[in-house]
């Protein structure tokens, strides 16, 4: 029997092993995918699944072909060029007595709305005034004495645009932008145009505040990567515990400190510094201060690890090769934070980018960032469409800076790998 | 340049000077609005100013006294833990089978793990405030607990895999070789050695679950309000000595939190210490 296995095995020695190593290798990884698909899946659920229900959201426009179903058909074959035919004002008349009857005209006059200002008037005064079908070829001249709304191509543009399923409406209007009656894409009206607005807040607003945590956070970073380690581990204490506070207590904290009967004014008046309470909060300024000190702790703790990494022999080499202090600093310390300032920057963007809870606290009305829009469309007024775009637009900007992000730290990982 | 021998110039001495006044002042930034709210719960007066009339719990009674308060904190707390357990079996699950995964598709795999840290709060609330609302999620605990466990996960993955790498699998080959099953290598061998970094997963999943509440805003109902939540309903109406009360036990829970994450630290850099 030994024998017999020997020789078996001195036959086929070669190949099955190196297939039998590779198939064991193989069920190894198909046990590793196994235990990351239960967060797939979970996540699947629980993230992308309604972050995608949000993208389809945005250009998602299926209520008026649910509740004129007949007019959409017949205006599907309209070229928009004249008033459409008598067929079509039938078509309408029939859909509006049979929203009427099932209530559901509201739908349709909300979404519609949204195209035209007035157009929920048009359809409800049309609703109440229709007694009955028009007898067959006056259709067109009923609505239009009901009202002149009818006569007028752009109504019923208006209609033939959110005909969906899809749509573009959404997603143009988060970038102040809209189709005209000939279905080109030009500027919204100026009472509707204000995403663009608010988008550029929200990036001016991020960018301040990015920039005061550098200018805070490079000299703590600083001092923490060249104390010797115990007193460094002292000092982190006071970044990592506003880190760990909650928002919610920190820009309490904040309101506290900074409202008009607040410390911070309480004890300049006792001073005798000021008379008149300053306004510190429900402004920029109180946005500012509260969203640094939230994102401060983001700035210092990757621009330390990289402080962290450079051999102060490099300073020492520089200063015996005779540079000066400030000149080694500026040309030998500071190129190699570059990344750590790189890194933390994007992130401290990315973060601010899509705050809510502490401008929403702290700011004024003129404060207020793209995310409270977001929210306010979903919960407040439900327009879920325009809510989903502004999401969308605002996702998208954030992917794209989290991906150079992740380029930047990978390519720090790889350098540093190099160095060591 | 700590020791001063390395301070030669007069300008680099004021520069290092210049240094620790800026860091100072910016420490004070980071600590003093945290600080300074403290004693003000302790106040027993109704106004949020110095000097304090006098001292008093009379808030703290308040808080422990008041309904809403007390379920805000039960409700934290039922969600915080719910969720640190579901995102421990996930994220460690997921932590394991991504060390031994070797693929082309790994770095999109752990980016799409890790998305739910850098995709803004509100984004994810609306998502599934559509996504949950049909399937009658909303104002639910489980729909909470859902909700948090996939932002609190990818902190556990993170943890988790970093305490992996460098973790020494001929450990594991070593155990598997003397004849444990590959559940009692995990049990006896593994899981002692990546507790610490299953702990502070867990403490990270626990406070991120504590202190969310944009996804709460959206979802939860009133049975469901969270500590959070009901401080951000106090701040917009009027703020009270109340919420500075409940601040304080917020930041209690984050001090200890924090302490222990360090505790952690210290006896992982002492146990790296001693083996090298």
């Amino acid at each position: 029997m030994t024998a017999a296995f020997l020789t078996g095995a001195d036959a086929q020695i070669e190949v099955p092993l190196k297939r039998r190593l590779r198939r064991a290798e193989r069920a190894r990884q198909l046990k590793a995918l196994a235990l990351v698909l239960p967060l797939l899946l979970f996540l699947l659920f629980t993230f992308a699944g309604p972050i995608a229900g949000m993208l389809w959201r945005s250009v998602d426009d299926r209520e008026v072909r649910q509740v004129l179903p007949q007019t959409v058909v017949a205006l599907a074959d309209w070229d928009g060029k004249d008033l459409p035919d008598e067929k079509a004002y039938a078509a309408l008349a029939s859909d509006i007595l049979a929203a009427r009857a099932s209530g559901t005209m509201a739908i349709a006059a909300k979404r519609l709305n949204y195209a035209l200002n007035g157009f929920r008037t048009i359809l409800t005064s049309t609703a109440r005034n229709l007694k009955a079908a028009p007898e067959p070829g006056t259709a067109k001249e009923t609505l239009g004495k009901i009202n002149p709304a009818w006569r007028e191509r752009t109504t019923w543009t208006t209609i033939k645009d959110a005909s969906g399923p899809v749509t573009g409406f959404y997603l143009l209007a988060a970038l102040d932008l809209t189709r005209n009656a000939d279905g080109a894409i030009v500027a919204a009206a100026p009472d509707q145009a204000i995403y663009r607005n608010v988008f550029t807040r929200t990036f001016i607003i991020s960018l301040s505040v990015t920039v005061l945590c550098l200018i805070l956070g490079f000299p703590v970073a600083y001092l923490l990567a060249t104390l010797p380690p115990g007193r460094s581990n002292l000092l982190m204490i006071f970044v990592l515990l506003p880190f760990w506070t909650s928002l919610l207590v920190r820009t309490c904290a904040w309101i506290v400190l900074l409202q008009s009967r607040g410390v911070v004014n309480d004890s300049l008046h006792w001073l005798g510094i000021i008379d008149e309470p300053l306004r510190l909060i429900y402004n920029r300024f109180g946005v500012c201060v509260a969203m640094t000190h939230v994102l401060l702790p983001f700035m210092i703790l990757p621009l330390y690890s990289s402080m962290k990494a450079i051999s102060p022999a490099y300073m020492r080499a520089a200063a015996s090769l005779g540079a000066p202090p400030l000149a080694a600093f500026l040309r030998i310390y500071l190129p190699q934070t570059l990344p750590g300032i790189g890194a933390g920057s994007l992130l401290v963007f990315i973060l601010a980018l899509g705050y809510y809870i502490t401008p929403a606290l702290v700011g004024g009305a003129a404060d207020q960032m793209i995310s409270y829009f977001i929210a306010l469309y979903t919960t407040e007024t439900a327009n879920w469409g325009l809510a989903s775009a502004l999401g969308a637009v605002l996702l998208l900007l954030t992917l794209l800076l989290a991906l150079v992000y992740g380029k930047l730290v990978q390519g720090q990982q790889v350098t540093g790998g190099m160095k060591n | 340049m700590s020791d001063n021998s390395s301070l030669r110039t007069p300008s680099q001495r004021i520069a290092w000077t210049a240094t620790i006044v800026i860091a100072t002042l910016v420490f004070i930034f980071l600590i003093a609005p945290i600080l300074a709210i403290m004693p003000l719960s302790f106040s027993s007066g109704s106004y949020l100013t110095y000097p304090l009339p006098g001292l008093s719990l009379r808030w703290y009674d308040d808080f422990i006294n008041s309904p809403r308060w007390m379920t805000s904190l039960k409700n934290s707390m039922i969600i915080g833990v719910a969720s640190t357990l579901l995102s421990m079996v996930l994220g460690t699950l997921a932590a394991l089978g991504l060390a031994q995964w070797k693929s082309r598709l790994k770095p999109l795999v752990l980016a799409f793990v890790l998305s739910p840290v850098v995709v803004p709060g509100v984004i994810t609330a609306v998502g599934l405030y559509f996504f949950f609302a049909p399937i009658g999620l909303t104002g639910s605990y489980l729909g909470l607990i859902l909700a948090h466990t996939a932002l609190a996960t990818p902190f556990v993955v993170i943890t988790v895999g970093a305490t992996l790498q460098s973790f020494d699998t001929n450990l594991a080959r070593a155990a598997a070789s003397l004849g444990a099953s590959p559940l009692d290598a995990f049990r006896r061998v593994i899981l002692p050695l990546i507790l610490p970094g299953l702990a502070s997963g867990a403490l990270f999943a626990f406070a991120t679950s504590f202190d969310e509440v944009v996804i709460v805003l959206f979802m939860a109902g009133p049975e469901q309000r969270t500590l959070p939540r009901e401080m951000f309903s106090g701040i917009r109406e009027n703020i009270s000595p109340t919420i500075t009360a409940a601040a304080v036990i917020l930041t209690t829970v984050s001090v200890i939190l924090l302490a222990t994450m360090e505790g952690l630290r210290r006896r992982n850099e002492r146990l790296k210490g001693s083996s090298a």
